[in-house]
C-alpha cells in the first residue's frame, strides 16, 4: 500500500499529521496596559487553542490533571487574581464522564494593583501560562510559556 | 521532566506508519504486527521500579512486551490501564508482561499512589527524556511498543487505539505468526 508515493511525499504527509506542541496553544500579544498609580487595573490575555484540542481548565475534577493556571511576577503591578472562562464540561471517548476543559478561543482577565510607589514609565510584566492539552485521543505534555504584558505606569 | 520533542523526523517516521496504517483500511490508529524482517531491535534502558530495583528491557528476554508509555494527567493513558491489568493476569504465564513508563514529572510520589489506588498488577518504571529519546521522543501520551519474544519492535500505537487491538498484536506474538501478518496485511509492514 502506498508504495507509489515517494519518500519526501511520504514525509511530507507524515509532518502535516503531527501536530507541533507549540502551535497547539497561541497566547496573542496583549496590548499595552496603561496603569495610574494607587489603583487597579485589568489586562485581557487572549488564548487561541488549534481545533481539536482541548486544555483542562483552571478547575479540573480529577486531581491528576493538570489545571490551566495563569501566573505572574510580583513587579512593578501586583496581581490581585485571574478571572478564568466558564469551563465546558465534555465528554470525550476516554473519559467516563464529562471533564472541565476550555477549547477553541478564550480570554483570561487579570486584576492588577498598581502600587503608590510604583515607578512611572514603560515596563513589562511577565507572567507564565501552564497548561496541558490533548485531543480526544491523546495527550501532550504540560507545558509552560512566558506571557509579557507591556504596561505604562502614570501618575 | 518533559517528554522530548526535539525529534521530529522520528515523529515523521510514526506518522508514517499512521498514515499508512489509515490507508490499509483498518482504522486511523491500527496497525497489525511488522513482519519480523521489518521489525527493529527495542532500545535497551535501565530503569527502577517503585521499589527501587533496576529494571532493564534484557530482564524481559523471551517474553512478548507490552511497553507503554503513559502519565497520571493522561486521560486516554488511564483508559488502557485496566486492559494491561487484564493482559497481564491473562497471558502472564504464557510469556507476556506489560511494563509501563510513567512520565510524570514528580516521580513517584504521584505515580505510586495511583498505582496503589488502580491495583495496577504490572511493573511500572519512572520514565526519563532519554528513554523517551531512545523510542523516538514519545511526543505524545499514550505510546506503546509491542515487543517480540526476540526484543523486536512488532507493533507501535500512538494515542488511544482500541483493546481489541493490542490483543490481536500480543496474541499474535504469542502465538508467533509474525509471517503470517506479513501475508495477510502487507500495508501494515510500513509503521
Amino acid at each position: 500500500m502506498a508504495r507509489w508515493l515517494s519518500a519526501p511525499l511520504l514525509l511530507l504527509a507524515a509532518t502535516s499529521l503531527l501536530p507541533a506542541q507549540g502551535n497547539i496553544l497561541t497566547v496573542v500579544a496583549p496590548p499595552k496596559l496603561t496603569a495610574k498609580k494607587n489603583t487597579t487595573v485589568t489586562a485581557k490575555v487572549a488564548v487561541q487553542l488549534r481545533n481539536g484540542f482541548h486544555v483542562n481548565s483552571n478547575t479540573p475534577a480529577d486531581d491528576y490533571l493538570i489545571p490551566l493556571r495563569l501566573t505572574w511576577t510580583a513587579a512593578p503591578l501586583e496581581a490581585k487574581g485571574v478571572a478564568y472562562p466558564k469551563p465546558k464540561m465534555e465528554k470525550y471517548e476516554f473519559s467516563e464522564k464529562p471533564i472541565s476543559v476550555f477549547t477553541g478561543d478564550f480570554d483570561l482577565v487579570t486584576t492588577f494593583q498598581v502600587p503608590a510607589s510604583a515607578t512611572p514609565g514603560m515596563q513589562v510584566i511577565s507572567g507564565k501560562l501552564r497548561y496541558q492539552a490533548c485531543t480526544h485521543k491523546e495527550c501532550f505534555p504540560p507545558k509552560t510559556i512566558e506571557v509579557k504584558l507591556p504596561v505604562d505606569i502614570v501618575n | 521532566m518533559y517528554l522530548s520533542l526535539r525529534r521530529p523526523a522520528l515523529l515523521a517516521v510514526a506518522a508514517i506508519g499512521i498514515a499508512l496504517a489509515g490507508c490499509s483500511g483498518q482504522g486511523s490508529m491500527r496497525a497489525a504486527v511488522k513482519a519480523e524482517k521489518d521489525r527493529n531491535t527495542a532500545p535497551s534502558f535501565t530503569l527502577k521500579d517503585a521499589t527501587g530495583r533496576t529494571v532493564q528491557l534484557a530482564d524481559y528476554k523471551g517474553k512478548v512486551v507490552l511497553l507503554n508509555f503513559w502519565a497520571t494527567w493522561c486521560g486516554p493513558c488511564k483508559i488502557e490501564i485496566p486492559w494491561f491489568i487484564d493482559f497481564e493476569q491473562r497471558y502472564k504465564d504464557r510469556g507476556f508482561a506489560v511494563l509501563g513508563v510513567s512520565m510524570d514529572e514528580d516521580g513517584w510520589e504521584t505515580v505510586k499512589p495511583y498505582l496503589e489506588a488502580k491495583k495496577v498488577n504490572y511493573r511500572v518504571v519512572i520514565g526519563t527524556d532519554e528513554v523517551a529519546d531512545l523510542y523516538g521522543g514519545v511526543s505524545s501520551l499514550p505510546t506503546s511498543f509491542v515487543i517480540d519474544r526476540q526484543g523486536k519492535i512488532a507493533s507501535t500505537h500512538v494515542g488511544l487505539v482500541s483493546k481489541s487491538v493490542y490483543q490481536d498484536d500480543i496474541e499474535q506474538l504469542l502465538e508467533n505468526r509474525g509471517q503470517v501478518a506479513e501475508r495477510t496485511a502487507p500495508a501494515a509492514g510500513g509503521n
